[in-house]
């Protein structure tokens, strides 16, 4: 099929192939002795580009511009107040409703840190909940995403499916605590079901509504252009609903981080919010804001990793209307 | 040479629709879009389909496309009925319908890709394309970067990469300002002159319809009906001058004739019953075209 258009194309006396991308007055020439069949040109491939050390280096670069430094100086402004507060709080001893009597002060924590830090309990504490993190919302990114797919493009697949995602959604994670230590067959399995399910629903939910946000138009244009049913949702359904799915997908990453630390809290062993509850339990507080301190700064890891992936899987969006920028 | 060529791949795209009805809705929202319509194209031929808004010419379209199936009568292609999609016929949408995560080139590359062409060659037949449309320097934008009309010279030759046997067009132009347009209208009739290949397009716009097709159907307002068959005796290639010939002016009289009343029709009873002029207003030598 292609190898025939082309010949057709090669054939034929070509419109002005220099005309401007906008041309306001074409001049158009459809004569066939303009231009003889031999001279028409297949243009020549252009080299496909590389990715290069340097080109990701200059790229970085390129990212310092004046309004980036803008914001970064801002971002500086507000944590460095929000430290501030609390420096000022634990030097003075502020009460004024709120106590700060038994509050650690940044340099204590800032020791805890040196202290714990490296240590091997920490860090493993760290590892154990990145790992449920992670399993947790892979799972539900696997089943979340095509199952989002489904139910968006086929009205039974939605009939079916809805009723029940209705009523479990109002649940939280944390509610699903008692039930999953029931559930299932150890600890471990479900502290990573409860994240699962705070990361599920956001997923699903930013899935069913990308597919529906789609212009119709472009399924349509798809199947012209001869898509099966299959490579239609590859193809058109998926990345059109792209940028839905990752909103689903940083919105799920936070609540799982929220599912996760309330249930290492209730029902754990280890992880960091077992590592925040215990040090609560042993009356040592600066602990309990550094075990603060890293959910904080994983999550915003987290968060941050997956705009990043966004933002290499749909360069495009940077030119969209209304888009990034 | 060339055109023989040409002239000898025009045997198929032959498009028949007979005693085409379509009815949406039932009982009390029930709405007769399309009744009792046949028309045809011939294997080569750029016919254009002109009607009051409202009057079925989408609807007609999707029928031939097969996104809608018709409640009565039959569309066929080259003999056989029309049931779905395919890639035998290339559409050209009203709205941008570029896929907006593709580079141009891909939006061009994709019913090749769809039919399993390995990418070397859509590769060249894309940029063959890219070349004809004059925007070869922007394979490697995306759709958004692009003006309306480079979106719509870029839906055409995506529709045409896969060697289609006929185009359908909607309303192509309908977004873009006067002066594109008709240097769209250029583009398309040259692009056509080397394909040849059946067009089955629709428009509001009369002149349009006369400087790019072969015949014109008009169709009354709703429920749409095939009022008339216009034929257009103007040499090819269409070039822009032949829009000052005296022939030209003709048919677009003729055609303005033909399609006021049916505006009118398609209007408020009101004003169907005073006319124009009961409402003070002034009908030109333009007549109601303009409206149009
Ligand atoms: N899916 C649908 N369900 C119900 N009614 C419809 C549907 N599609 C079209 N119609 C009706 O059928 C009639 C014809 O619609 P159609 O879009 O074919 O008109 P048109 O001639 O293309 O108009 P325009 O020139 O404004 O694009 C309209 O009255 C419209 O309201
Ligand atoms: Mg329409």
């Amino acid at each position: 099929m292609g190898s025939t258009a082309t010949a057709k194309i090669v054939a034929l006396p070509m419109v002005d192939k220099h005309a401007d991308p906008e041309p306001v007055a074409v001049e158009v020439k459809a004569s066939a002795a303009q231009m003889s069949a031999a001279e028409i040109p297949v243009p020549e491939p252009e080299p496909i580009p590389t990715v290069s050390l340097t080109k990701v280096f200059l790229g970085l670069l390129g990212y310092v511009t004046r309004e980036r430094m803008i914001t970064a100086l801002l971002a500086c402004i507000s944590i460095g107040a929000l430290f501030l507060f609390w420096y000022l709080g634990t030097k003075y001893r502020l009460e004024f409703y709120i106590r700060f009597k038994n509050v650690p002060t940044p340099y204590e924590v800032y020791q805890q840190l040196t202290l714990v830090g490296l240590s091997n309990k920490y860090l493993f504490n760290i590892a154990i909940s990145v790992r449920r993190i992670l399993l947790g919302f892979m799972i539900a990114t696997i089943i979340g995403v095509p199952l989002g797919l489904a139910i968006g493009k086929y009205e039974r697949v939605r009939d079916f499916f809805m009723p029940v995602v209705e009523i479990m959604r109002p649940i939280p994670a944390i509610a699903w605590v008692p039930m999953s230590i029931m559930l299932w067959p150890n600890n471990e399995a479900s502290i990573v079901f409860i994240t699962f399910i705070g990361a599920f629903f956001p997923i699903l939910l930013n899935t069913i509504h990308g597919v529906h946000s789609l212009d119709g138009v472009l399924v349509r244009a798809a199947r012209c252009l001869g898509a099966s049913e299959i490579r239609l949702f590859m193809n058109v359904i998926l990345p059109g609903s792209l940028p839905h799915i990752f909103t689903g997908l940083a919105v799920g990453m936070g609540v799982a981080w929220v599912s996760l630390i309330a249930a290492e809290m209730i029902s754990g062993q280890f992880g960091v919010g077992y590592f925040t509850w215990e040090a609560y339990s042993l009356v040592d507080y600066p602990a309990i804001v550094l075990g603060m301190i890293t959910i904080g700064v994983l999550g915003l890891a987290c968060s941050g990793i997956i705009r990043m992936v966004g933002v290499l899987l749909m360069p495009w969006l940077a030119f969209a209307p209304g888009g990034r920028r | 040479m060339s055109m023989t060529m040409a002239e000898t791949e025009v045997s198929k795209g032959f498009i028949d629709v007979r005693d085409m009805g379509v009815t949406f809705g039932a009982n009390d929202n029930k709405v007769v879009a399309v009744d009792n319509v046949s028309l045809n194209v011939q294997p080569g031929e750029f016919v254009s389909l002109i009607g009051p808004s409202g009057c079925g010419k989408s609807t007609l379209l999707s029928i031939v496309a097969g996104f809608v199936k018709p409640t009565r009568g039959e569309a066929l292609l080259d003999g056989k009925a029309i049931t779905k999609p395919g890639s035998d016929r290339g559409v050209v949408f009203q709205q941008y319908s570029l896929f907006p995560w593709l580079s141009v080139r891909k939006n061009v590359e994709f019913g090749l890709k769809m039919a399993g062409v390995e990418q070397s060659k859509r590769n060249t037949t894309a940029r063959a394309l890219l070349d004809l449309a004059g925007l070869l320097s922007f394979e490697n934008h995306y759709p958004d970067q692009l003006s309306g009309g480079m979106k719509q010279r870029i839906g055409i030759v995506r529709a045409l990469a896969t060697s289609p046997q006929v185009l359908l067009m909607d309303e192509p132009f309908g977004a873009l300002d006067t002066q594109t347009r008709v240097v769209m209208q250029e583009i398309l009739t040259n692009i056509w002159q080397q394909f040849r290949i059946s067009v089955l397009f629709i428009t509001h716009d009369i002149e349009e319809s006369i400087f790019l097709s072969d015949r014109i159907y008009v169709m009354t307002a709703r429920p749409g009906r095939i009022k008339a068959v216009i034929k257009v005796p103007l040499p090819r290639p269409r070039t822009a001058e032949m829009t000052d010939t005296p022939e030209f002016m003709n048919l677009v009289q003729e055609l303005k004739g033909l399609i006021r009343e049916e505006s009118l029709a398609a209007m408020a009873p009101e004003i169907k019953d005073r006319g124009l002029s009961g409402f003070g207003m002034k009908v030109g030598p333009k007549g109601v075209g303009e409206i149009f």
